[in-house]
């Protein structure tokens, strides 16, 4: 590439062309523009005309400027310009180390940097430099090799889903002290760590270090908590900018145990801030599924959070054997439980078969001694299934007889009778205090304060298995805390009351612990490495530096301080870790974590991340030069008259609008014209039968109908159409006529869907047997069969022949036949309420409810009906004046019809009475 | 328009507006054929001449009980003796009629042809007889002559400029020229001479488009007519706007002194006015008392 004033060419040499140009305007200048050839046939008046001017029409400086403009702007554009083009890489020879910070941070860009390594390589190769790599995540001593041996390991690196620490840093620098001179090629993940400069200076002293870092912008994200009824989600980024907004998705698994995304939020970045938060309100039960936060868009383990038994608030329910009495909220058995688990988890009030079917995680019984076979057998059942049972004793576990002669199962300690009490006023001694807990204890690492004293206790039986069911005993050995596992879970027996009676206990600090160790609750507080004291964790499921989780395999556990507070790495990979019941994440970024970006020293040169990327302008200056030539297209156009000649005119303001507003047609979908043409004005209908005979008819009947209607009455319909069951809508349409056919096809379940909320929305459907209805409302012709099939899915109502007083025959005319191209009597209607008596000097009944649904008929009105487009009868109605009056009366049953449709039983009404006794001449 | 049928449906429409003509013609001993030309006296015809009281061997058929009742006796109602005249049509079909400037209005052919139907409908309305200079089609009365006519006129001629046929003009017959007169005035001249030798009188009707008028052209420009014979290049046609106009003006003086001095009338039609009008002028023309004296 060669750069002229800031501006690199990639072909540079095609700006010779350039100097062409000057010959160029000549040539145009010489050439006068081309000539219109016209038919005319005056051209005999013009014979002889000589022009007035000898010199040839020359073409207009200003138009051979816009012509030389868009010919330089193509020579230039090929030659390939390039803003900032970048500068040339030093050549070397000499080993070379490629140092790979190999973290997380540079997962979502890997493909990217591997492109990059393998680009360099080749480069390496071509060089013939020997190459050595050194992961910073996994620190080995380099082995300088061909550049060919390493591009066929590339695949095999893979970023750690940890940062680079001081130890491994320690170790690079080991390694590197004892290697001869080489230049070093850093590919940066684009995050800061400690001890960078430190390496870069061992580097520099061993040769030249270049560094290549991507303009990416990292995102992490932070640990979710939950505060305030809601997960919160922070979400940081190396560098402050714009204002940028992120996506966090919550994974989870599904009631049917598929992954899938089970929520997600939004956090935006304010312009200038590093830190980005957001919250995620979700029931209870959602929250427990939760497995992880990841951000959209991010394949790295910095962007994603596993989470743990932090976001889970276990559900507890706390049942006492006393009902609360007013003024002692200090004396309820319940009540320092309650404080202790409030903050940190759901609680549940109620009698016990009221809570179980709730499925709490733990019960609490605080004194509660006898429960009835009734609720014994499913609370065995739900402990059984994993439930945890936490007992309290207290003065009625002291009364009674439970667990006394033989283990009771929801016990897990026989039981001396009364209990004991020490170090009171009627007793000798002093009040015991715990003895530090055991190993194997879930207690283990638990400081004890000295101020926890036992005053009164129940006392377990010495039993065989006593000694291993006890989990905290007294100092003087008595079981204080005893645990049986029963199925899957577990009863635990605190051999005092859960109130300050007996013990200390409850005022203290230790039982907030002991109760989270017991997984009873799970807060942010008890991830402290001093709460984690003493217990030992298995890794189960680890993340990889691309955020996917996989199997732990065989890694060892790690100690409960460790856990928290040593740094991740090779031994303490992120991931989910368990300890007993309890889970715990160890993400890559800790709560108070920050990122920055990696800073470099002024004279270490830094690739790929230049503030202004190269920016190729080669395809600007080409579309320049087209939309130059095209202005020279229109003024040539208008230089030569033939812009806004006759013929001319329209095509060239379509092709300006083209040119200009190449923007695609209004996209106004079939559904919105069918929709605007059947909406705009009443319109009839025709279903479409797939007959094209039956349904021309059909179309012009309607015609013929709507132009009756039209001329005779106050209903104006446009031009009917005709209607597709499967695709169009139905409820624009006042009435459907139904041309039956043997052939049509049977509608789909969503047309009869359809169908059926139009006849209960109001609509009609006029069926149409056409075959005079020979078969007298059977089965027995072809339609009828057919229209029997047809109507088994509809919603249709018990029908009868047309009664002599239905509102029909009198909507509009007074009518008694119905007759279409045939003249049968046979029309059925829904059947009136057989209820309804005619009054006496009453002409008819008063039917006042809803409008039929249906009208079925064999007498094809369509037929009867039909114009042609010139307004005459389609087809022959019977013979001579009778037919004619026959189609008149066709025409009357249809307006009828269509009346009957719009007014409903509006001429039902009685009002209407002495008008009609009147014309009906009685 | 060039199949027949269409062309004499095109006709129709133009001739049904008008009432049929009575083109006005001098008594001529050579051309006395019944027709609806009044000849002063009583004989078949149409129109009223007299009312003469009847004679041994009138019908009775032909007695006017009207006029008869007011008195005793009895009248027989005469008409007037009518004659036909023969009307000549010369319709220019050279490829330079085969022109229009714009879609909005017709190719001069198409408005000449539809003109000279129409006038040869009217007249054959008229009961006069009408057909072509030239030998191809004398002059007939009847309806089948429209026919043959329309047949005729759907012929087009590959030549440029058409000169008039002059030839086969029956002596004190009418004549009517229809043309653009865009080619050599000779064969106008010898037509128009020839026709006043022969006393023969008659419209010449100059049909032009509006392009050929206005000659709205700029720029450099090949000029060719229709036939392609001619052609003439110009850089600036807008510079030549002028000297056309002109000599298109000069063009027009001469039809028109020709005119005058064989006793003939020329009248200007372009083709974006309504063919009516057209029609009109030649009805008008045609039954001017000027032309009959």
């Amino acid at each position: 590439m060669m750069v002229l004033g800031g501006i690199g060419f990639t072909a540079p040499w095609l700006l010779l062309a350039l100097a062409a140009l000057p010959i160029l305007w000549l040539l145009l200048r010489a050439v006068p523009p081309a000539p219109v050839k016209k038919r005319f046939p005056g051209v005999a008046l013009l014979l002889g005309l000589k022009d007035d001017e000898t010199v040839s029409d020359r073409t207009p400086w200003w138009l051979l400027l816009l012509r030389m403009l868009a010919v330089a702007a193509i020579i230039i554009g090929l030659a390939g310009p390039v803003l900032n083009p970048e500068a040339e890489q030093a050549e070397g020879d000499g080993p070379l180390l490629f140092v790979l910070d190999g973290s997380w941070a540079g997962a979502t860009r890997w493909p990217q940097q591997q492109e990059a390594i393998e680009a360099q390589l080749t480069r390496a190769s071509r060089l013939g430099r020997t190459v050595g790599f050194l992961t910073l995540t996994r620190p080995e001593a380099p082995v300088f090799q061909s550049a060919d041996v390493w591009r066929s390991r590339l695949a095999g690196l893979s970023p750690a889903p940890w940062q680079p620490n001081a130890d491994m840093l320690e170790v690079a620098r080991t390694v590197l002290a004892g290697a001869g001179e080489f230049d070093t090629l850093w590919f940066s993940d684009t995050l800061a760590y400690d001890g960078r400069d430190d390496l870069l200076e061992e580097l520099r002293s061993h040769g030249a270090v270049e560094a290549y870092q991507t303009a990416l912008n990292v995102l992490a994200i932070l640990p979710a908590t939950y505060e305030d009824g809601a997960i919160q989600l922070r979400v940081l980024r190396a560098s402050a900018g714009e204002a940028r907004e992120v996506t966090v998705q919550a994974q989870g698994r599904d009631p049917a145990g598929n992954g899938r995304i089970l929520a997600s939020a939004t956090a935006t970045f304010e312009a200038g801030e590093t830190e980005a938060q957001t919250a995620l309100a979700l029931p209870s039960e959602l929250r427990a599924r939760i497995t992880r936060f990841d951000i959209a868009g991010q394949r790295s383990a910095g962007a994603s959070t596993l989470s743990d038994d932090g976001l889970r608030r276990r559900e507890v329910a706390l049942i006492s054997a006393r009902e609360n009495r007013e003024g002692l909220e200090l004396l309820s058995p319940l009540h320092y439980i309650e404080q202790a688990l409030a903050p940190t988890a759901d609680l549940i009030d109620g009698g016990l078969s009221d809570v179980l079917p709730a499925n709490p995680d733990v019960i609490v019984l605080a004194d509660v001694a006898t429960l009835s076979e009734a609720e014994a057998q499913p609370l065995t059942k739900w402990i059984e299934g994993g439930g945890m049972l936490v007992r309290f004793a207290g003065p009625r576990i002291a009364a009674s007889d439970i667990s006394r002669i033989d283990e009771d199962p929801l016990m897990p300690v026989r039981l001396r009778a009364g209990g004991r009490s020490v170090g009171g006023a009627m007793s000798w001694g002093e009040p015991k205090a715990l003895s530090p807990f055991s190993n194997g204890s879930p207690f283990f690492g638990l400081s004890v304060p000295d101020d926890v004293t036992v005053s009164a206790q129940v006392v377990a039986q010495p039993d065989p298995t006593l000694a291993e069911r006890v989990i905290a005993s007294l100092s003087d050995g008595t079981p204080l805390v005893t645990r049986k596992v029963l199925g899957q879970g577990q009863i635990v027996l605190f051999h005092v009351t859960a109130t300050a009676e007996w013990s200390t206990l409850p005022l203290s600090g230790l039982f907030v612990e002991m109760l989270e160790r017991l997984a009873v609750s799970s807060s942010a507080a008890s991830t402290t490495s001093a709460a984690l004291e003493g217990t030992t964790w298995i890794p189960r499921r680890v993340l990889d530096g691309f955020g996917a989780l996989s199997d732990a395999g065989t890694l060892p556990g790690v100690d409960g301080p460790a856990l928290i507070e040593a740094p991740t790495g090779p031994m303490l990979p992120p991931g989910l870790y368990t300890s007993g019941d309890r889970t715990l994440a160890r993400n890559v970024l800790t709560t108070d974590a920050t990122i920055s970006p990696a800073t470099w020293p002024a004279d270490v040169p830094v690739r790929g991340l230049s503030v202004a990327p190269e920016q190729p302008v080669a395809g600007w200056l080409l579309s320049l030069a087209i939309l130059l030539l095209l202005a020279d297209v229109v003024a040539s156009l208008a230089l030569s008259g033939r812009l806004l000649s006759r013929s001319n005119t329209s095509a060239a303001a379509l092709m300006g609008a083209l040119v200009l507003f190449a923007v695609p047609a209004d996209a106004q979908t079939a559904k919105e014209d069918f929709a605007l043409a059947a909406t705009s004005e009443l319109t009839l209908g025709h279903v479409i039968t797939g007959d094209t005979q039956v349904d021309e008819i059909a179309l012009a009947g309607l015609t013929g109908l709507s132009d009756t209607l039209f001329f005779r009455t106050s209903v104006e319909p446009s031009i009917p159409m005709g209607v597709n069951l499967e695709t169009d809508e139905l409820a624009f349409f006042p009435m459907l006529y139904w041309p039956i056919t043997p052939q049509q096809p049977t509608p789909s379940a969503e047309a009869y869907a359809k169908l059926n909320d139009y006849l209960r929305s109001g609509g009609l459907i006029l069926f149409d047997t056409r075959d005079a209805d020979t078969a007298s409302f059977g089965a027995s012709s072809p339609n009828g069969r057919k229209l029997q099939e047809l109507a088994a899915s509809l919603d249709i109502p018990a029908l009868e022949p047309v009664p002599a007083d239905h509102v029909m025959t009198r909507t509009f005319y007074l009518l008694q036949d119905f007759p279409g191209r045939h003249n049968s009597r046979d029309v059925w209607v829904e059947a009136s309420d057989p209820n309804i008596e005619q009054v006496d000097g009453m002409p008819f009944r008063d039917l006042n409810d809803g409008v039929t649904p249906v009208v079925i008929g064999g007498n094809d009105w369509a037929a009867a009906w039909a114009v042609t487009s010139g307004g005459a009868p389609l087809l022959p109605v019977g013979r001579g004046f009778s037919g004619e009056r026959q189609r008149e009366i066709a025409y009357r049953f249809g307006i009828n019809l269509v009346m009957h449709v719009l007014t409903g039983n509006y001429k039902s009404d009685q009002v209407h009475v002495p008008a009609l006794l009147d014309r009906l001449g009685q | 328009m060039s199949d027949p049928l269409s062309l004499r449906a095109g006709a129709e429409t133009e001739a049904a507006a008008f009432p049929a003509l009575l083109a006005r013609a001098e008594h001529l001993a050579g051309a006395v054929l019944l027709g609806a030309h009044g000849r002063r006296r009583a004989g078949s015809g149409d129109d009223f001449w007299q009312y003469r009281p009847a004679q041994m061997g009138d019908s009775r058929r032909a007695i006017d009980y009207r006029r008869s009742a007011r008195g005793d006796t009895e009248f027989v109602r005469e008409r007037e003796w009518q004659i036909a005249q023969s009307v000549m049509l010369w319709v220019d079909q050279g490829a330079s009629m085969r022109f229009t400037s714009s879609d909005h209005f017709p190719q001069k052919i198409d408005r000449v042809r539809v003109l000279g139907l129409a006038l040869a409908i009217l007249l054959n309305r008229g009961g006069e007889r009408v057909g072509l200079t030239g030998t191809e089609l004398p002059p007939r009365a009847g309806r089948p002559q429209i026919m043959a006519l329309a047949q005729l006129f759907c012929r087009d001629d590959m030549t440029d400029y058409a000169p008039p046929e002059h030839r086969g003009m029956i002596p004190h017959a009418r004549a009517v020229f229809i043309s653009d007169f865009m080619g050599d005035l000779e064969g106008v001249r010898t037509a128009l001479t020839k026709a006043a030798d022969r006393g023969v009188r008659g419209v010449l009707c100059h049909v032009l488009d509006p392009s050929e008028e206005a000659f709205p052209f700029t720029g450099r420009t090949i000029f060719q007519s229709m036939g392609g014979t001619l052609s003439h290049e110009t850089l600036k046609a807008n510079d030549l706007k002028e000297r056309y106009l002109e000599r298109l003006a000069q063009r027009k003086a001469e039809l028109q002194s020709l005119c005058s001095l064989t006793g003939w009338r020329y009248g200007l039609h372009h083709t974006n006015n309504t063919a009516q009008a057209g029609l009109l002028w030649l009805y008008g023309a045609l039954d001017a008392k000027a032309v009959a004296a």
